[in-house]
């Protein structure tokens, strides 16, 4: 009662700030949902774990030194041959296959989200033209979207990387591989982005502000870029959600069809590519514990994006 | 109707010469078709005299409509890595995919339908509740994920069933089909569940979501109200009423089911055009590469279209709207 009020006067702005927060619609929704939070916290857990992998891995599977032939085809450490330095046993190669996941999904998660920001600047880009613009130059661009939308993701990613296949032959190396991979995965997915953002462009650039910008005679790149791309970013974010699960997917596939990721650099998907290949000798865990991460990382990212649209979705509020 | 016809026609037709472009392209300028088809003791004057005598120096448009043309007669060229015609490596898989493809979009529609039916008419049971939890497990689940999976419980756990190849295959005329055998029968189940797995989670859940927006419009409180039976009501008017886009969205699907099938195909190694067209896709080799998209893209169009035209043929509603606009 009688305490000095000025030390209490941050934390109580603190306290009003943090009532604010969550008085939001956005977090009120995210905290009665409680599936979402499941799935955020496993996302954000799958994240560091992955993010930290240097730090956390009992083991490191590039470093040659730890990598001994003598300890590869390990049951996982429960298991009657088991060994307890492999929790989750070991791969052809000896390489511990639970310090392998989390190198592997942090090379999986920093593929999906390359690709995903590369479709998104390619869709706003190229939406925003087509909105803005019109006419030839509209038409030019929805007509490519119209034609590339009729083909699988997987299919036009695939044909992307067996060009570059013929193109440079045996003359690709590692990083060439990965960044071929974002690219090829980014240009299969821009499709949605350059829709969405083409169809608020067309909305946005009849309103005042985009006429004043144009009356005082800004430069239509600073217009898009500044003032339009603001009101239209929205709906791009929760495409990109939903995507990156797509994207991480598709990674996984292409690397296991074995056109991704080589097995020196193992992605989850290569990993359980190589798994593949002694599943019918009974060594199981070489494929299945990766598999597993990748379900509950995709299960748990797709979690968030379906509620992101929800959330963000004034029609069902 | 007819200039609505005329004017998908036309697209469809835009569409394929887009297409027939970019596998042109590939097919003339990634990879130079004289190296791959002579060995390296060839003297520059031979290399030359083929060249003219293949056409490569003629102007490119006339090239393009040579490539069309010869697409138009299923001549493709000669595989890089096979050495044979492409269309003959092509028409050799084709059946084994198509069966493949028509099997699981069979078996993803009739469960996929009567799933959706249920659990949109018992939405608070536990087994509508695990329904969905399942489906959503069938939509974020990669393809090949499902494959192993099934592989590692039915192949090499309990060794029921095949976890490789297509089995036996009777011949008729040239088609070659596994339906009639039993080792064949066996062999398709694995590899038909992996690929109709996710349409029938995607087929599952759209029927839920149409059925509910039906249940909830006036016609269907007004037959309610007239006294028809449940199931009257249920199935002779709100069922009815969902098939529209469910026809749509499983037509396109087919689409993909025959993409999917590139990585199906790769997990139980069936003998099929998905594996053709990996191998060709590892090995860079450009003529099978470009004859698979034609194909497919063939495909593609074909059931675009004959979607959009079903779509104005069953829905009265559609059809208004583009006679007024």
């Amino acid at each position: 009662m009688d305490a000095p009020s000025q030390p209490v006067k941050p934390d109580a702005r603190s306290q009003g700030r943090l009532a604010a927060f969550l008085d939001n619609d956005i977090v009120y929704s995210f905290l009665r949902s409680k599936v979402t939070v499941v799935a955020a916290a496993v996302t954000l857990v799958i994240v560091l774990a992955a993010f930290l992998s240097p730090f956390i891995a009992p083991h490191d599977p590039f470093d040659l030194r730890q990598v001994s032939l003598l300890d590869s085809h390990m049951p996982p450490a429960w298991a009657a041959e088991g060994d307890r330095r492999f929790l989750l046993g070991t791969d052809d190669q000896g390489r511990d296959v639970f310090s392998t996941i989390l190198y592997g999904a942090r090379i999986s998660l920093i593929v999906g989200v390359l690709a995903v920001a590369f479709a998104a600047a390619l869709g706003i880009v190229l939406g925003l033209t087509a909105g803005y613009v019109g006419g030839a130059v509209d038409s030019l661009i929805m007509r490519a979207a119209d034609v590339q939308l009729t083909f699988p993701a997987i299919l036009i990613a695939l044909l992307i990387d067996g060009t570059v296949r013929a193109l440079f032959g045996e003359g690709r190396n590692e990083e060439m591989v990965f960044w071929v991979l974002v690219v090829s995965i980014g240009l299969s997915s821009w499709v949605a982005y350059a829709r969405t953002v083409r169809g608020s462009t067309l909305v946005e650039k009849n309103k005042d502000y985009v006429l004043a910008a144009r009356l005082i005679g800004l430069h239509p790149a600073v217009i898009l870029f500044r003032h339009v791309l603001p009101n239209v970013i929205g709906p791009v974010l929760v495409i990109a959600t939903i995507n990156l699960g797509i994207a991480i997917i598709l990674e996984a596939t292409l690397s296991f069809l074995g056109v991704g990721l080589p097995p020196t650099q193992p992605s989850l998907g290569t990993m359980i590519s190589i798994g593949n290949k002694f599943l019918f000798s009974g060594e199981w865990w070489i494929a299945i514990f990766p598999g597993i991460t990748l379900a509950v990382l995709v299960l748990a990212v797709n979690l968030l994006g379906d509620w992101l649209r929800d959330a963000l979705n004034p029609k069902l509020r | 109707m007819l200039a609505f016809v005329i004017r998908r026609l036309l697209q469809a037709l835009l569409v394929m010469l887009v297409v027939a472009l970019i596998a042109f392209t590939l097919f003339r300028f990634v990879g130079d078709p004289i190296n791959q088809m002579v060995g390296i003791e060839t003297s520059v004057e031979d290399r030359a005299r083929l060249r003219e005598v293949l056409g490569l120096n003629d102007p490119l448009p006339v090239q393009f409509g040579r490539f069309v043309w010869n697409a138009l007669h299923f001549d493709f060229g000669i595989s890089y890595q096979f050495k044979t015609p492409v269309i003959d490596l092509i028409g050799e898989r084709f059946p084994a995919t198509m069966e493949l493809a028509l099997v699981s979009a069979l078996l993803s529609l009739m469960l996929g339908i009567p799933l959706g039916v249920y659990t949109a008419l018992n939405r608070r049971s536990w087994l509508s509740q695990l329904l969905l939890a399942l489906s959503l497990f069938g939509i974020s689940l990669p393809v090949f994920l499902i494959g192993i999976l099934l592989i590692f419980a039915f192949a090499v756990s309990l060794g029921v069933l095949p976890a490789f190849g297509r089995g036996e295959v009777v011949r008729l005329g040239f088609w070659t089909t596994g339906l009639l055998t039993a080792s064949g029968l066996r062999a398709i189940i694995l590899p038909a569940i992996t690929l109709g797995l996710f349409q029938m989670a995607l087929i599952m859940r759209l029927v839920r979501a149409e059925m509910l927006e039906v249940l909830r419009t006036d016609y269907i409180k007004f037959a309610r109200a007239r006294g028809l039976t449940d199931r009257a009501v249920n199935f002779g008017h709100a069922l009815k009423n969902t098939l529209v886009p469910v026809v749509t969205i499983a037509g396109l699907q087919f689409g993909s089911i025959i993409a999917f099938a590139i990585i199906t195909e790769t997990v139980f190694q069936w003998p099929g055009m998905g594996l053709l067209f990996l191998k060709a896709v590892q090995n860079a080799d450009i003529p099978v590469m470009s004859a698979y998209l034609l194909l497919v893209a063939a495909i593609f169009v074909a059931i675009n279209l004959v979607v959009d035209l079903l779509y104005v043929a069953i829905d009265p509603r559609i059809r208004l709207e583009t006679r007024s606009g």
